[in-house]
């Protein structure tokens, strides 16, 4: 493997997975510990009807309209859920259910009435992305890392991400220790002065943002497992917050490489001749992660629970 | 058209499935009721992501045998096994890690799926092209549906009604209270597992109509929807069956009267138009209702209020209160009170003093425990009682002017 066919053909995507993962994984983090953990999973499935709804009303894929047709989705599906559960009294799991899986029909149903034929634009795509084909053509070795031509042939995919992996980054850090107070004990938090509701929203639609910049370039499915099981492979190794959150980047990033690597060139190594689904193996990976957490983390009992046989 | 359809007019395939739709409907929303009662629903969005690895591990090995690899009773088969690992994957993570419920469901689900997805690629580099049908185990598709594939629904969904049947009376106790349900000797985690398994057995039988990622709504949908409507558990199973039902069967025949009309979606839709229509009008527990009963109450608080003033000679500002007494022939436009009023008030302000007097007497602490400023004193007191108050608080008193 020389950089002449690195840098082009796998650089960008490992890139992009990598930093769509930590993206994801950091706010996951926080949904974890809040039970939230399946807002993320509700998030990437409203994710479809945001963009379509946005191609019918721009009739162009682009991507700035389509992320904000995503992020709107994914605060009225937030809202929804909790006018449901507030108006008809209803347990959250439930409201969510109802939601999501509504919200995604709808999406479906708008695709198969729209005249999507012409453009890329289907359900596969969505849950699977396309991580594969984001390439730099441009590339010709390590030296077009220098190159200011080349780079402008980046794929738009791997700008946005790292834009979006910063401003996760920032929001973590700025509001740490309010997060981190009313995640633990929301009460004390709110005697504190801090505006726990508001927070907690703040923390969905980072979520949300995440969700939808790493969606566009890896699908729904590597964002769900990369919001759900770094954090919690990471919650079964440590019981600080710090050391937490590091752990949960460590493993997104392990599983972002890892997945990619395998998924390009395991079933070469096997004999095969073609290249797995990297998003795919990438869930995969986290998955495995997370399977050696629960078996072997140092922390990974209840603390104070009665050992179970 | 769409009255063709749901006379089921429109062709044999069309028939087919809106039958096959319908039993799917019953089953999952009967089966999804425990699950919703449990405050368990979205496992089943666990166990039917979970589904997918196996349907294309099933696929390989059909295709590896020499077989077709499209058997839908061997796909079924697959997909039933890799969800019940992922429900054991699902239950030992809950169990023996600190995790959350919540993120095991998000863990196995988006691990399976992922590595679903992955098979599926495989599938796809197995050349010849046959995983076109496997894609359709992520939507549904009810195209091409056979004689076969709706007995294997027929069969499957009648069984589960079956067991569900059998299972009724321990799994009720469990979901409402499995504590005492450990304590009366029931195998409660047994329990548990029979529930996630008859959720499994809709899930697979539901892959060919609806898909994977829709099945979930079939199975919380009709449940939170007839929920509304009833306080009997007994009952909401009885509704949830019924709605899944209708739900099923009114989108199958829609999703038939025109094209473009994918049969999953629809069905999904039509039970979140029922679930909507009942959140927003059912009796008790609904929104309009809710809102009614908070104007009827507003109401009373404000007749009340008004009336107390009058009695006391006050001003009234408020101006639905003024409306409202006006309306009631109370009071005339410029606030004074009219005849009646004026006795209505005089006897709201007695009442509040016959309150006071129970509320700072030890015998009467428990009709004194029900004051909440509307309740008509009659309702917790005898005539004679009253009588008895009315001594104590003596005759009517001139106003000082």
């Amino acid at each position: 493997m020389t950089g002449a066919e690195f840098v082009p053909l796998s650089l960008s995507p490992l890139l992009i997975g990598t930093l769509a993962a930590v993206a994801c994984a950091l706010p996951g983090n926080f949904l974890v510990l809040r039970r939230q953990a399946l807002i993320g999973d509700a998030i990437s499935h409203v994710v479809l009807p945001g963009i379509v709804v946005a191609f019918l009303v721009t009739g162009v894929i682009s991507t700035w309209p389509m992320m904000a047709g995503a992020a709107g989705a994914a605060v009225l599906a937030v809202m929804l859920i909790e006018a449901i559960r507030r108006l008809g009294r209803i347990e959250p799991g439930a409201a969510m259910g109802v939601v999501f899986t509504s919200m995604f029909a709808a999406g479906v149903l708008l695709l198969e009435q729209s005249d999507t034929s012409t453009v890329h634009l289907d359900v596969e795509h969505a849950l699977y992305g396309n991580l594969e084909s984001l390439i730099w053509l441009d590339a010709t070795g390590w030296a077009s890392l220098l190159d200011l031509e080349a780079l402008r042939g980046l794929p738009p995919e791997l700008p946005r991400i790292a834009v979006t992996l910063i401003a996760v980054v920032l929001f973590t850090v700025v509001f740490w220790r309010p997060l981190k107070l009313s995640t633990f004990d929301e009460g004390f938090a709110r005697t504190l002065g801090i505006r726990t509701n508001l927070l907690g929203l703040a923390l969905v639609v980072t979520a949300a943002i995440a969700a939808v910049a790493s969606f566009d370039a890896v699908g729904s499915i590597i964002v769900i497992a990369m919001f759900i099981c770094p954090p919690a492979a990471a919650r079964l190794m440590t019981n600080r917050l710090e050391h937490q959150v590091l752990w949960s980047v460590i493993f997104a990033v392990t599983a972002a490489v890892s997945g990619y690597v395998l998924a390009g060139y395991g079933p070469l190594w096997l004999g095969g001749q073609d290249a797995v689904s990297a998003a795919g193996m990438i869930a995969t990976m986290s998955g495995l992660i997370l399977a050696v957490a629960a078996r072997f983390g140092p922390c990974r009992t209840r603390a104070g629970a009665p050992q179970q046989g | 058209m769409i009255r063709d359809a749901l006379l089921l007019q429109l062709g044999y395939n069309a028939s087919l499935v809106a039958v096959g739709a319908t039993l799917l409907g019953i089953a999952a929303g009967a089966t999804g009721t425990f699950l919703f009662l449990r405050k368990r629903a979205l496992v089943s969005d666990a166990i039917s992501h979970a589904t997918l690895p196996g349907v294309c591990l099933a696929f390989i090995l059909m295709v590896a045998l020499g077989g077709d690899g499209r058997n839908l009773l061997g796909l079924l088969t697959g997909s039933a096994i890799s969800a019940w690992i992922g429900l054991l994957c699902l239950g030992w993570l809950v169990r023996h890690t600190r995790l959350a419920e919540d993120a095991a469901i998000g863990a196995v689900l988006s691990v399976f799926f992922g590595f679903g997805i992955v098979l599926l690629t495989v599938i796809q580099t197995m050349g010849s092209g046959r995983q076109a049908g496997l894609e359709s185990f992520l939507l549904g598709s009810t195209a091409g549906m056979l004689w076969s594939d709706a007995i294997v629904i027929t069969l499957g969904g009648a069984l589960t009604l079956a067991l569900l049947l059998v299972l009724r009376r321990p799994m009720t106790l469990v979901a409402f209270d499995p504590e005492y349900a450990a304590a009366r000797g029931l195998p409660v985690h047994r329990i548990d597992l029979a529930m996630m398994g008859l959720v499994m057995a809709v899930t697979v039988v539901g892959l060919k109509i609806v898909g994977l990622i829709l099945i979930v709504a079939l199975l919380i949908i009709p449940a939170v929807t007839a929920r509304f409507w009833t306080e009997r558990s007994d009952r909401v199973v009885l509704l949830a069956g019924l709605l899944g039902g209708m739900s099923g069967y009114a989108g199958a025949a829609i999703s038939a009267s025109a094209p473009n009309l994918p049969t999953g979606p629809i069905i999904v839709l039509v039970s979140f138009v029922l679930f909507a229509a009942s959140l927003l009008l059912a009796p008790g527990r609904g929104v309009l209702a809710a809102v009614l009963r908070h104007l009827r109450f507003q109401k009373r608080v404000h007749l009340r209020q008004g009336l107390l003033a009058l009695a006391q000679g006050h001003l009234i500002y408020e101006p639905l209160t003024l409306r409202l007494l006006k309306r009631a022939g109370l009071a005339r436009p410029d606030g004074v009170a009219t005849d009646q009023g004026r006795a209505r008030a005089a006897k709201a302000l007695r009442d509040e003093r016959r309150w006071q007097m129970i509320r700072s007497d030890q015998d009467y602490e428990a009709a004194a425990a029900l004051y909440d400023g509307l309740r008509d004193i009659e309702t917790v007191l005898t005539p004679d009682q009253i009588t008895e108050l009315d001594r104590a608080i003596g005759g009517p008193k001139g106003v000082v002017a």
